[in-house]
């Protein structure tokens, strides 16, 4: 196959990959449909796919729970070819490779000709990923998923599903906006068409919103902007991914063999090199970083550069070279970490009251070992209900799935957070099991409770302004409702004595489901909220002692 | 080392600027600065404390003429609900009395709740089928079902089954979406400027589909209740006062055709139940003209609730929407 041709089918695949990720992650939403009799929902599409072939994800989750879940399996779709092929993933498939690939061949004052050669030599400084990939690992053998900040597919679900989705799907509906206000007729009709595509491909439903998505997003930015001054800076020196890919390289039987003889020193294999791998003659070449990106076989003049397996590899690097004091200091600082976060964010001590978690989610011990803050049940939550925290679960669980039901309440049906939950920090669970059995029912099984509402009686209509209200009540979804309703006499400004009925919680009934604090009319601070103790993750964080001497201390 | 003839700055002889140029550039800052100060003057001058959007007002007319020959209210029992909406409509003169060639119908029943049509929150989605269907072949243009859910509405739209049993007749299904409300004067006792669905207000004829159930408030959720669903924005502050709300809301919608679903009736827990238990099979469905009066039937025949201690019926019926007394010829 002549070398050119190779690198347009890696730039295919590139394509369709990427096209795949951003495809899967839009359809990471409830869309329903109009025709279809399900009462059962769930998605059409395997949409965490691409995390749960994601190495890096696999084996810290084997590293924190010593067992594999579910979906991740599907891990050696990518970890198997990689012990055969090398880091084909990070430049044939990574979507955030990708993106980080077409950023850097934006034209750059910094990046031209020898300037540019000169930069994609090795350096040494790209060992970096390796003893970010120590520590990162480390912290997850003692059980905890720091890794999910920095895993890049974790990064780029986040960064794009939670905060660049969301700003396009606010700026194409402003742009629809503006022309269905407009008065000419030909532009509606053309709107109503436009509106139709954009339905169909992207827009979602609801404009969803996220917290701090504006800085997730910065932060992705500042990813591609180093682009501009090293190439792939990124998966040169920072992604912990490549460098698990990289070490798994180490036993490929396919490389590059380079035909010194041929070799008229004229550089221009090291023009586009993605990795910064010297596939210059006279250097030597390093399976750890090589993307086999095959740019330099392209722009070899004289043929003097292969991949082929089974390569003569003389000057062939196999192990990334790194140094044994780093190694130390990359573990020291996975020892260090759990400790020092969990020192100063009170993990189990002083837990946030309004820490709730989605339906299913683990006790907060084993949930922090699995999360990896990928945001997918923030994307596909239909009530646009969970958010990333910031500090409510102290520093380290920065960026986990926490329930605002002030924005959205949890739908009791509704398990699709649990579904796309990679790693099984939300693990599966189905309507049946969220909602337990009904009342009839002999085995009778409890519901899952997220927390507790509670009154605040001081702002409460009936309770505090001699006004009826009850849409609290109303909307309770349990059955028997869990907010009970009391008649009582209460005098208003004028005096005059009214009968209103005041709601109350059984605090047994109430799932945490957070509906009638969505729905408060006291809009800025709302009368009823949610706090978490009770939920049926947790063993103690709970108010009552249970009836039938079940009760745990 | 430098020729100094290469070199600009050694010039001896700087250009010295002609008269032209100075006289062009004066009239390019001069120039510049004037349409400065007019076009701050202009803007100052538009400077006006934003308004709200404007509120249409409007009093939609969906009624047909009286016609003594049939009841203004029928009840019907039956074991399929798709029939049960034939005999009713049958009894009150057929369904090209209320429907005619060409209109534009809405039909409106209750998809409220993220419900299955077991647990009886919203409307039979059969009988909604069957409504549709009826309206089509009265030679009706289009026939649009919607309502603004409480809960998701992709979600109650599909699993209350309505959404996919009235396509399948050929109705054209409206999702609340933001874009579709109009801020209306609704010219009601405690209603004033309130959003509307699009639909409600763009319409021929209107049937109301609500189904009955228990309500905690009010005792009961039937027909008026229903009207809750043209609105968006915060109505959750309707409940402050509901039987107010209730009379302004009916007196603003007064459809061509009321239909309560009592098929399955949600007795207690109401009115999103969710467990079986709370669901009593009754095979009924009530269907007329006069919405007080079905109200008042279905209050008292499911829930043996006396019409007159209703005060939104007592409402109602001063404002002249109905009678609350019933008469079952």
């Amino acid at each position: 196959m002549r070398p050119q041709t190779l690198r347009k089918i890696r730039l295919a695949s590139q394509v369709v990959f990427f096209g795949l990720f951003i495809f899967l992650l839009i359809k990471t939403e409830f869309h329903g449909s109009l025709r279809s009799t399900a009462t059962e929902i769930r998605l059409p599409y395997p949409v965490g796919i691409f995390l749960e072939a994601d190495p890096l994800v696999a084996f810290s989750n084997v590293l924190s729970t010593h067992a594999l879940y579910h979906g991740l399996l599907w891990c050696l779709l990518i970890l198997v070819p990689t012990l055969f092929l090398g880091r084909f993933f990070c430049g044939w498939i990574c979507p955030l490779g990708s993106m980080n690939h077409f950023f850097s061949n934006f034209k750059s004052e910094r990046k031209r000709g020898l300037q540019r050669i000169e930069s994609n030599r090795y350096k040494k400084w790209q060992t970096l990923k390796y003893y970010i990939l120590v520590a990162l690992l480390v912290a997850a053998a003692f059980g905890g998923m720091v890794v999910g900040v920095m895993d890049p597919i974790s990064l780029a679900v986040r960064s794009l599903g939670l905060s660049f989705l969301p700003g396009i799907n606010y700026g194409l509906n402003a742009f629809l906006d503006g022309l269905y206000n407009s008065k000419l007729g030909a532009l509606r009709i053309a709107l109503m068409v436009l509106q139709f595509v954009l339905q169909a491909l992207i827009l979602s439903f609801k404009q969803p919103y996220f917290r701090q998505a504006f800085s997730l997003g910065l932060l992705f930015i500042a990813i591609m902007v180093l682009n501009l001054r090293i190439t792939r800076f990124w998966c040169r020196a920072l992604c912990p991914l490549g460098a698990l890919l990289g070490f798994t390289s180490r036993w490929a039987i396919f490389g590059l063999e380079k035909h010194t003889e041929k070799c008229h020193d004229c550089n221009r294999c090291a023009l586009h090199c993605q990795g910064g791998d010297d596939p210059v003659p006279g250097a030597p070449w390093r399976k750890s970083e090589c993307h086999l990106c095959f740019n330099c076989v392209g722009d070899c003049p004289e043929d003097g550069i292969k991949f082929k397996f089974f390569p003569e590899a003389r000057a062939t690097v196999d192990t990334p070279q790194l140094q044994r004091r780093r190694v130390f200091a990359g573990v020291a600082a996975g020892v260090g970490l759990l400790p020092l976060l969990r020192s100063t964010s009170g993990f189990a001590v002083e837990s946030d009251p309004r820490l709730i978690r989605p339906p299913g989610a683990l006790t907060e011990r084993e949930f922090l070992a699995r999360c990896i803050r990928c945001g997918e049940c923030m994307k596909v939550c239909p009530n646009n209900a969970i958010q990333p925290t910031f500090l409510e679960a102290g520093l380290e669980g920065i960026w986990t799935p926490v329930l605002v039901p002030r924005i959205g309440y949890c739908e009791p049906t509704c398990v699709l957070c649990s579904q796309v939950c990679p790693t099984g920090a939300i693990w599966e669970i189905t309507s049946t099991e969220k909602i337990g059995s009904s009342q009839g029912d002999q085995n009778k099984k409890k519901p899952v409770k997220l927390g507790t509402a509670f009154y605040d009686r001081g702002r409460c209509l009936p309770w505090a302004l001699a006004t009826e209200c009850i849409v609290c009540e109303e909307w309770c979804p349990t059955s028997p409702k869990a907010i009970y309703l009391h008649p009582a006499e209460i005098a208003d400004g004028q005096g005059v004595v009214k009968t209103v009925r005041q709601p109350s919680v059984d605090p047994q009934r109430c799932t945490g489901c957070g509906a009638c604090e969505h729905v408060c009319p006291v809009k800025d601070h709302p009368a009823v909220y949610i706090t978490s103790i009770g939920e049926s993750r947790s063993e103690t964080n709970q108010i009552l002692l249970r009836q039938g001497g079940r009760g745990k201390g | 080392m430098m020729a100094p003839s290469t070199n600009p700055l050694a010039n001896p002889e700087p250009d010295s600027a002609s008269r032209r140029d100075i006289l062009s550039k004066i009239i390019r800052v001069g120039g510049l600065s004037a349409a400065t100060v007019a076009a701050g003057l202009w803007l100052r001058g538009r400077s006006r404390r934003p308004e709200e959007e404007v509120a249409i007002t409007l009093k939609p007319n969906f009624l047909v003429s009286a016609d003594a020959r049939y009841p203004q209210m029928v009840v019907v029992y039956g074991e399929d609900p798709r029939a049960l909406v034939r005999k009713a409509l049958d009894g009150l003169g057929g369904v090209r009395r209320f429907i005619g060639r060409g209109d534009v119908v809405v039909i409106k029943p209750n998809i409220a709740w993220d419900r299955t049509p077991e647990q009886a929150a919203n409307t039979n989605p059969l009988a909604v089928a069957e409504m549709v269907r009826l309206c089509l072949e009265a030679g009706a243009k289009k026939v649009r079902v919607t309502d603004v859910s409480c809960n998701e509405p992709r979600r109650c739209f599909q699993r209350s089954g309505i959404a996919s049993a009235a396509s399948a007749e050929g109705a054209e299904i409206v999702l609340p979406e933001e874009h579709l409300f109009r801020q209306v004067n609704l010219r009601g006792d405690v209603l004033g400027e309130w959003p509307v669905l699009e639909p409600f207000i763009a319409a021929d004829k209107m049937i109301n589909f609500p189904v009955a159930k228990a309500h905690s408030l009010t005792g009961v959720t039937l027909g008026m209740k229903n009207w809750y669903g043209i609105l968006g924005g915060q109505r959750n502050r309707l409940h402050q006062h509901i039987h107010e709300s209730l009379a302004d809301l009916a007196d603003f919608m007064r459809p061509t055709l009321t239909i309560i679903d009592a098929y399955r009736v949600l007795i207690r827990n109401g009115p999103v139940g969710g467990d079986l238990g709370d669901v009593e099979l009754k095979k009924t469905l009530i269907a007329g003209t006069d919405p007080v009066a079905l109200d008042a039937y279905a209050a008292k025949a499911f829930w043996n609730i006396a019409p007159e201690s209703l005060l939104y019926l007592k409402l109602a019926q001063e404002r002249g929407l109905g009678k609350m007394a019933f008469d079952l010829s």
